[in-house]
């Protein structure tokens, strides 16, 4: 069973995307779509959940993550005050994710997402 | 595609950031300053959307590289970036042409200028310029204040959000005052004020003869706003048909009046407004997706009054001082002014400025009174103006920016179930109170509460 980014032998988790479109959104705080998925024993379980804000807010997001008991949030780029929130929140964050959302989900779920990775889905050949 | 290797020891000799873009707005090249400045090399850079390595807030920032693409023109915005340390940079950006020998176009290269250390946009930032702002003393509208100078030095699309009467006109027009196009008109259309066809000739004029009764050539709003900015009001109401016009001109730069044949090159920032929830509106097909990208590039939310209590007391004396027609303006009784404190302005500022302009008539000048506030605030108790406000104020369904569906008739039950948690807030949980505050009997109020589950 993979040991997930830096949570230690976790294998259950609630994950939040910041996403656009189908990519992981270049800004947190431009954000008005996240995508919520639930891991159990290294894989996802049931449909990724999708939740609208009515407008860009990183302290809604940064809400959202906390009142839905996310354990990690996936973004691209996050201000230090909000990254230092979730981290006091004691929800972890990989950032600056470039690329299709379902891309850095499968590459978590192969314990291999790391902050700042770019998916081959984002670089034009 | 940019390997020359001059033109490569020419953007690294370059004191900013600089990113050469190729036509699929992928970045190309990047120099040392920009690979400081975003954390990305240019290896990794390469071949990437531009959006995704410059983290602008001129959001998606290829509406810009299409529109340097297109019209082979220089053009400047200020906007900010993240940065590499998350930390976010205001930087002025310049996106211009590159076209090679034989003038093919080979993409655009941008110039990031961190403008951080400048201190006259730090002033402008902090509103310090001679701004002057929306009356308000509640951090939520500060947030506002603060983003119409740095709002108004842009020409980005604004999305104003706000409930009816929270001053969405105001705020547009104070960009337009702030920004460099003031000099010229700011034209406000009201999408939801004229019949389609009517709305199409307003906005885009109409050559002679286009329909019965077009005696006269008339230029349309469009025209009438070059190198202003155009504000629609209440954008949700746009007819479809005219939101797919809308598209074409915004994303073409261009237009033709109705019946004409000749193209005329769109120059007029716009700012559009609604109360509406446009994402539930294109789940329902009623909004062009689209569309709703190309305005909501920047965004404002103006919050409802009642989110706002602190600036009630603000607002009152500056209508009060504003409305009076003698040297002294009148007082406010407490009585009356507990009244004001404890409504819940479902209309928002426009309704406490209609209040106030009452008060104030019928108070000839003298102290005003209880007896001078209108009928619907001091007859019956809360749930009854409540409901009376919104009859008035609506008479029919409609949806708020929040997402919610409201009607006087057939949300009954949720404005009780808000207006009886609003009773227990103010009284801090005392039932009793909150009954007496409601005009209800305590027997009444513990039914209602059963009944709505609280």
């Amino acid at each position: 069973m993979p040991a997930f980014f830096g949570l230690e032998g976790w294998t259950d988790m609630k994950v939040m995307i910041a996403i656009f479109r189908n990519d992981v959104a270049p800004r947190f705080d431009l954000t008005v779509e996240a995508v919520f998925v639930k891991l159990e024993n290294g894989s996802m379980t049931g449909e990724p959940r999708e939740m609208l804000l009515s407008e860009p807010s990183s302290d809604e997001l940064c809400g959202l993550a906390v009142s839905e008991a996310a354990d990690l949030v996936i973004c691209g780029g996050i201000d230090e005050v909000h990254y230092e929130y979730l981290n006091w929140k004691k929800i972890r964050i990989i950032d600056g994710i470039i690329g299709p959302y379902q891309e850095a989900l499968e590459l978590l779920l192969q314990d291999r997402l790391t902050p700042n990775a770019i998916m081959p889905g984002a670089v034009s050949s | 595609m940019f390997h020359n290797a001059n033109l490569l020891n020419l953007i690294d000799g370059i004191p900013h950031a600089v990113i050469l873009v190729d036509k699929n707005l992928n970045v190309s090249r990047m120099n040392r300053r920009a690979e400081a400045l975003t954390g990305r090399s240019n290896d990794e850079a390469s071949g990437v959307q531009t959006d995704y390595i410059l983290r602008s807030n001129l959001h998606p920032f290829s509406d810009y590289f299409r529109a340097v693409l297109q019209e082979k023109k220089m053009v400047a915005h200020e906007g900010n970036i993240l940065d590499r340390n998350r930390k976010i940079i205001p930087v002025r950006f310049t996106i211009s042409p590159l076209e090679s020998h034989s003038a093919d176009l080979l993409g655009v290269m941008v110039v990031i200028e961190d403008l951080s250390f400048v201190p006259y946009l730090q002033e402008k930032a902090a509103g310090l310029d001679g701004f002057e702002g929306v009356i308000s003393l509640s951090p939520k509208m500060q947030e506002v204040n603060e983003q119409i100078p740095i709002f108004a030095g842009t020409d980005a699309s604004v999305l104003i959000y706000g409930e009816t009467g929270t001053g969405k006109g105001f705020v547009a027009e104070k960009i337009h005052q702030a920004s460099k196009r003031s000099g010229y008109p700011f034209i406000k259309v009201n999408c939801g004020a004229l019949p389609e066809q009517m709305l199409e000739s307003e906005l885009f004029g109409h050559a002679q003869g286009a329909f019965p009764g077009a005696d006269h050539k008339r230029p349309g709003m469009f025209r009438l706003a070059d190198r202003g900015t155009i504000f629609f009001t209440e954008i949700g109401d746009l007819p479809l048909s005219l939101q797919v016009k809308l598209l074409t001109v915004l994303d073409d730069g261009e237009f033709s009046a109705l019946g004409g044949t000749k193209k005329v090159a769109m120059n007029a920032r716009i700012i559009a407004a609604t109360s509406m929830d446009l994402k539930a509106m294109i789940a329902e097909g009623q909004f062009r997706e689209d569309l709703f990208y190309r305005l909501n590039v920047l965004r404002l939310h103006l919050p409802p009054l009642r989110e706002r209590a602190e600036d009630i007391p603000l607002l009152i004396d500056h209508f009060v001082k504003s409305l009076s027609t003698g040297n002294l303006a009148p007082h406010f009784e407490r009585k009356a002014l507990r009244v004001l404190k404890d409504y819940s302005f479902p209309g928002n500022v426009r309704e406490l400025r209609n209040i106030i302009e009452h008060a104030v008539t019928l108070s000839l000048g003298e102290t005003v009174k209880y007896e001078h506030l209108p009928e619907y605030l001091t007859q019956g108790n809360e749930a009854e103006r409540y409901a009376s406000s919104w009859g008035a104020n609506k008479g029919q369904e409609r949806r708020t920016a929040d997402g919610e569906t409201k009607g006087s008739a057939t949300k009954w039950n949720d404005v009780e179930k808000e207006m009886i948690i609003e009773a227990l807030r103010k009284s801090r949980g005392k039932r009793s109170e909150a009954a007496k505050m409601l005009g209800w009997a305590r027997s009444t109020l513990y039914r209602k509460l059963k009944h709505h589950g609280i």
